[in-house]
């Protein structure tokens, strides 16, 4: 009972179509609780899209995703996947399309990290060798040596490494929609920091429909093509790009939520290749250097300590492509601020470019 | 009694072994390697397999009852405490007692017996089994479930290779506990270690009968335990892989 929008196809990009993902009015009470765990929940990811839940704890993050791979029965509302209801799904053949990494990752400690991996074919009947070349293809994907990686025991990693054997094996049977509990929320910071850019390299290649969840804003905005706030109760308190959630909070809660520094946090989403740059101009020979790849943010904070003088913005091959100066900087804040006070239509279309272009490059 | 026995008593002290006697017999040595050597055929050996056999299907029918229970308790918590107090209740009840109570209703012969051993195994394998399914941590549970595996497949792939020590654990404690019970099995019914043994208590200072039974049951025991051992760490591989 597979249809064309759920079945498999090899290779980590072969597939096609993300499966575009849909919750409608969704709401869960779990018996023996007053108060609803998921209250009325709407929202659409598009295929492709990384939809970031976030809300302080038990606001029913885990409870939505555990809704979507059937681990939880709805109380009532649909959840369609691909256009399909998954109440139409045999649960566990759904679960075995949707990859799942939670957040104290529960790789099987008596299995290899290749066992592990493999999981998932292994339950869908894949043959030996397919199975073999696939853990292989995803052992690199996820920059870990198959030789000497694979024979492991998941004692004998790091956190860091658990944590990418984890996505490894939600990745294995190219799953459409991948759900993410917290994934990096037991990590380090400065581990977490690379996870997150990893992974974020991971799927522009994969491209695979993500729900992520945190409770960490930064995270959110930092992962998220689209960020669903939730509140207490599971009620949804605002749906958008990182940034139109940083610029319009819907109410005090979100305001408050996303913090005092939202205008800061706003420049760290723009990356200084996306902005109107100075033209050249035979700039002093020892004027600072900064990639194009840097956010707005840490340009700011660059020229706050630069004496007055402009940075020179380089691009990949260190050519000066603009300069930047801090009330240059002033008055493109000013402009975008203006630019926004138009309404911008909530959830709709693709919103990939919206985000930070990558991890802050040098200096 | 013991007062009156005549310790180095000159006439050979064992008519009733008389075909089997050697010269180190009649001079009653503490142990007389030329009497092991003629009653390994006709005594010892016979009585070293009918115990390894009593032991070995004691273990399994009662490993197989056990892992039963555990099975049940694990998936609903209702069962546990009335198995446990069941099996407690059998495990306290008095060895002797129990084989002399099973001869009424069953009669002197190898199922009256192996009911006794059987129920000595219960209490431990069912309390490590239950043990190791319940150590296995809920993140893992939990990722088997949103993987798609069925409670089967998770029970199979997961839970069990992950109980296994434990289960070994409560098997070594078993094979030794009932090697040492099924000596007791000649009351009821003649077979086992406990025969020779129990011929020897009755034949005065000759002690090369009872310490060369006796030893049979202590070595096998070992060996059953090291034996033991050496299968966990071939089946449990990932315990042994610490750090990098
Ligand atoms: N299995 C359950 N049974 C009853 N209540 C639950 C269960 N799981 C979660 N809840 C309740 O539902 C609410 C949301 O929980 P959860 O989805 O875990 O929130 P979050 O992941 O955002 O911290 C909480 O109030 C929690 O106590
Ligand atoms: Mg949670």
């Amino acid at each position: 009972m597979q249809t064309e929008d759920t079945a498999h196809i090899e290779g980590p990009s072969a597939y096609a179509q993300a499966a575009e993902l849909e919750l409608r009015d969704v709401r869960k009470c779990y018996p023996g609780q007053r108060e609803p765990a998921i209250s009325d929940l709407s929202l659409r990811v598009p295929a492709g899209e990384v939809c970031v839940l976030v809300g302080p704890s038990g606001s029913g993050k885990t409870t939505a995703m555990r809704l979507i791979n059937r681990m939880v029965a709805l109380t009532s509302g649909d959840i369609l996947l691909g256009g399909r209801s998954v109440l139409e799904r045999e649960p566990r053949e759904l679960r075995r399309e949707i990859g799942y990494v939670i957040q104290q990752i529960g790789l099987f400690p008596h299995q290899t990290v290749a066992e592990n991996i493999a999981t998932v074919p292994h339950l869908l009947g894949w043959p030996k060798e397919r199975v073999a070349a696939r853990v292989e293809e995803l052992l690199r994907l996820i920059g870990l040596d198959p030789e000497e990686m694979g024979p492991r025991y998941p004692a004998q990693l790091s956190g860091g490494q658990r944590q990418r054997v984890g996505v490894a094996r939600a990745l294995a049977a190219d799953p459409p929609v991948m759900l993410m509990d917290e994934p990096f929320g037991a990590i380090d910071p400065i581990n977490r920091g690379n996870l997150q850019d990893e992974f974020l390299g991971l799927q522009a290649k994969v491209r695979k429909t993500v729900v992520f969840v945190t409770h960490d804003i930064d995270e959110a905005i930092k992962m998220g093509d689209r960020i669903a706030i939730l509140r207490e109760g599971g009620v949804l308190a605002q749906y958008d790009t990182p940034k139109a959630i940083l610029a319009r909070p819907a109410d005090d809660f979100v305001a408050q939520f996303v913090g005092a520094d939202r205008g800061i946090k706003r420049l760290s989403l723009t990356t200084l290749a996306d902005v109107r740059l100075l033209a050249p101009n035979g700039q002093g020979p020892n004027v600072q250097r900064v990639s194009a790849r840097a956010s707005v943010k840490d340009a700011l904070s660059m020229l706050l300590t630069a004496h007055g003088e402009p940075l020179a913005v380089v691009d990949g091959d260190d050519r000066v492509t603009g300069l930047v100066t801090l009330s240059h900087l002033e008055r493109l804040i000013a402009e975008e601020a203006d630019g926004e006070e138009s309404p911008v239509a909530v959830a709709s279309g693709s919103s990939a470019a919206d985000r930070d272009g990558g991890p802050p490059g040098a200096p | 009694m013991l007062t009156a026995l005549p310790l180095d008593a000159a006439g050979p002290v064992i008519p009733n072994f008389s075909a089997h006697s050697s010269s180190c017999a009649v001079q009653n040595h503490l142990f007389c390697v030329d009497w092991v050597k003629s009653n390994w055929g006709p005594v010892l050996w016979p009585a070293l397999r009918q115990h390894v056999l009593l032991t070995l299907v004691a273990v399994a029918i009662g490993f197989a009852i056990s892992m039963s229970l555990a099975l049940l308790a694990h998936r609903h918590r209702w069962a546990e405490r009335p198995t446990l107090l069941f099996t407690t209740f059998l495990y306290t009840i008095p060895s002797l007692a129990l084989f002399e109570l099973l001869v009424a209703p069953i009669g002197q012969n190898v199922f009256a017996a192996e009911i006794a051993l059987v129920s000595y195994t219960l209490l431990i394998l069912f309390r490590n089994i239950l043990t190791g399914l319940r150590s296995v941590p809920a993140e893992v549970m939990e990722a088997a479930e949103g993987m798609g595996m069925t409670p089967r497949q998770a029970l199979l792939r997961v839970e069990l290779p992950l109980a296994l020590p434990a289960i070994v654990a409560g098997l070594r404690i078993a094979v030794v506990t009932i090697i040492a019970l099924a000596t007791i099995v000649y009351t009821i019914y003649n077979r086992g270690l406990g025969v020779p043994i129990h011929s020897a208590l009755g034949e005065g200072p000759f002690k090369t009968e009872l310490i060369a039974a006796g030893g049979m049951a202590i070595l096998l025991a070992l060996f059953a335990d090291g034996l033991l051992v050496a299968t966990q760490r071939l089946l449990t591989p990932w315990t042994r892989a610490r750090g990098t």
